[in-house]
């Protein structure tokens, strides 16, 4: 049998998503092309100005023992930073494990919560829409308003806080110093991150909840299966995709924390994250050369996030 | 031998074990409701009493603030502390500071990012892959990794010796380009490429050069994106700590988000919260009204690239 060839004409360029000017072949596509590199251009120059430049003078300065605004000659020192942070006496290791605590704790109960106010909203009810206006509005608060009005609630005489806890629902015998104390400030923290954050968690979640069809729910239904097995069987595995992206996105915004943590408590010790430590070391000591030490170890954690991420996102398929 | 009949035991009939069935079921579904409705009740409470006792503690009188049991509504109002902080100069600078900062560095994102993404999203050529990549990632750069470099580069201490920009607000305005510009590359591209072809196309029949198909077509239908993407862009900017605390050091240069975090009374025992409470409330509240008006418009852009569907 004589094979029948079909040729398959490319689709035409109109047809794909959006592009009027998919590969026009000679002259007019090689200035397309200069066109487009020369509107993407002024971004990539500022980028690399801004952000790639400075992030090279990192690594190097890293392997330095510059000191910041000094005239001292600075020297090349190898290793020498890195080994004295990853010593065993070295404020590293606590604010390693400090920063961990932070970045799973938030995590894990922002999307636990998350998921609950987003299958809440997902559902029809009235006045669901004044339910998701409401949940922006911690979203909508700067993060330093944020710490500051945690702050005040968590005054150890007159915060609002310890005033429900002791005075009228009698739940505690004593009022705490949420803050002060070394045990209850981490957690205290993590709490006003958990309140400020979980409703970015619950959209995201929303959306990608919202991609469900109905359908396989009647299906279900139909089956005799409960919302719980619903739930489980049926809305996990199809969010999925949006949860990992979630998931990714918050982690690699929690590991590098610093506003909520510099207002609330300071450089203090028990609560100090690798970004204070960071930026304690580069402006506060002024040691530059240290400082970016810390500074290349963070940016390599969250740099393996981030291609987890992008590789989620698949950039090639846009 | 007699032998009894005793009467048939009443038997339930079909009808009543359905009424019965019907009663529990309906008990479970009343109680899912009323479950319901308490978790309504506190999300509602958790998210939104915050900021309701900053409101109350902004307009507590001092004598009272420190009271306890604490009072939950206050039955006078005190607006002593709201006068504090406009009458306060570095408050009203650091007002002025966070505006001009946050216009400003909104508006080069959004200019340079409205014609790259113009680039990304509707030109095909050889590179955009790895551009679009390095952008996205950029979104996600954390901004300490570069502190330190940052601060030497602002005092001119780098290798092309520019004039020391260190408590400036130039200073903010260009490095606030750091997560201004890709954010608004990336959420632009998006913008772009969702837009159907057609109107391209006729333009291009026409004779349109690029330039036209651009200015005259595109932006103005991009006009949306760029105001929901701009809005968001400058929330970022309004509320950025690590850079504006890093790089001034005076009320001239200071922003919003500093002074308050620096809102320190004069001795230890001096804690002037009720101020802070009421700065904290005027910084916020025209952001929440923004939000809540582009409500629909900013979940969108939040989501847009970060769920695929």
């Amino acid at each position: 049998m004589s094979e029948v060839g079909i040729e398959v004409a490319p689709l035409p360029a109109s047809t794909k998503r959006g592009s009027a000017w998919a590969a026009p072949a000679g002259a007019i596509g090689r200035s397309r092309e200069r066109l487009g590199w020369l509107l993407i251009l002024p971004s990539l120059v500022v980028v690399v100005i801004v952000a790639l430049f400075p992030l090279f003078e990192t690594f190097r300065l890293s392997l330095t023992n510059t000191r910041l605004a000094s005239a001292r000659e600075p020297r090349f020192v190898g290793f020498a930073n890195y080994e004295a942070l990853l010593a065993a006496t070295s404020p590293f290791w606590g604010a390693l494990r400090n920063t961990l605590e932070f970045t799973i704790a938030s995590v894990a109960l922002e999307t636990i919560l998350g998921m609950i106010v987003a299958l809440v909203i997902h559902s029809n009810f009235k006045g669901r829409g004044m339910v998701r206006a409401a949940i922006l509005v911690p979203w909508a608060i700067p993060t330093v308003v944020s710490a500051s009005m945690w702050q005040w609630m968590y005054h150890d005489v007159f915060g609002v806080i310890n005033d429900l806890l002791v005075n009228r629902l009698h739940i505690l015998d004593q009022k705490v110093a949420w803050l002060a104390n070394p045990a209850t400030a981490l957690p205290a923290i993590i709490a006003v991150d958990v309140w400020k954050t979980t409703p970015f968690m619950a959209l995201l979640l929303l959306a990608g909840l919202q991609v469900i069809p109905g359908d396989v729910y009647e299906a279900s239904t139909v089956d005799g299966a409960n919302k719980w097995q619903q739930f489980w069987q049926i809305t996990l595995p199809l969010i999925r995709p949006a949860l990992l992206v979630a998931l990714i996105f918050r982690t690699l915004d929690a590991f590098r924390v610093f506003d909520v943590i510099y207002v609330m408590k300071g450089e203090a010790s028990e609560t100090i994250s690798l970004a204070v430590l960071a930026r304690r070391e580069l402006i506060g000591n002024a040691k530059l050369g240290a400082g970016s030490a810390i500074s290349v170890l963070i940016f390599l954690c969250i740099a393996a996030l981030v291609v987890l991420y992008t590789r989620m996102v698949r950039v090639e398929e846009l | 031998m007699a032998t009894t009949v005793s009467p048939p035991r009443p038997r339930s009939t079909e009808r009543d074990q359905a009424f019965v069935h019907t009663r529990r079921v309906n008990i479970g579904k009343l109680l899912g409701r009323v479950l319901f409705w308490l978790l309504i009740a506190f999300i509602l409470v958790y998210t939104l009493f915050p900021f309701y006792w900053a409101i109350v503690s902004s307009l507590t009188f001092d004598s009272q603030l420190f009271n306890t049991p604490a009072s939950y509504w206050p039955s006078k109002l005190d607006w002593s502390h709201y006068q504090y902080i406009f009458r306060n100069n570095d408050f009203l600078l650091a007002l002025r500071n966070s505006t001009i900062v946050s216009v400003s560095t909104v508006a080069i994102a959004l200019a340079l990012g409205a014609i790259g993404a113009y680039a990304l999203g509707r030109l095909r050529f050889r590179g955009r892959t790895i551009a679009l990549y390095v952008i996205l990632s950029m979104t996600m750069f954390p901004a300490v990794a570069i502190l330190g470099s940052l601060f030497q580069m602002i005092r001119g201490d780098w290798l092309l010796h520019t004039p020391n920009i260190y408590n400036t607000l130039t200073a903010l305005i260009v490095t606030y380009l750091t997560f201004t510009l890709p954010f608004t590359v990336w959420v632009l591209t998006n913008f772009f490429m969702a837009m159907p072809g057609e109107l391209e196309e006729a333009a291009l029949v026409d004779g349109a050069g690029p330039f036209r198909v651009f200015w005259q077509i595109l932006l103005p239908l991009a006009l949306p994106g760029l105001v929901t993407t701009g809005l968001l862009a400058f929330i970022a900017a309004w509320n950025e700590f690590l850079f504006a605390l890093t790089f001034t050091n005076s009320a001239d240069a200071r922003t919003v988000q500093v002074a308050i975090s620096q809102f320190a009374g004069r001795t230890q025992f001096d804690q002037p919260y009720a101020n802070r409470m009421a700065a904290s409330v005027v910084v916020t509240l025209p952001l929440i009204i923004l939000v809540l008006i582009f409500q629909r418009r900013i979940l969108a852009g939040l989501t847009t690239g970060a769920v695929k569907g």
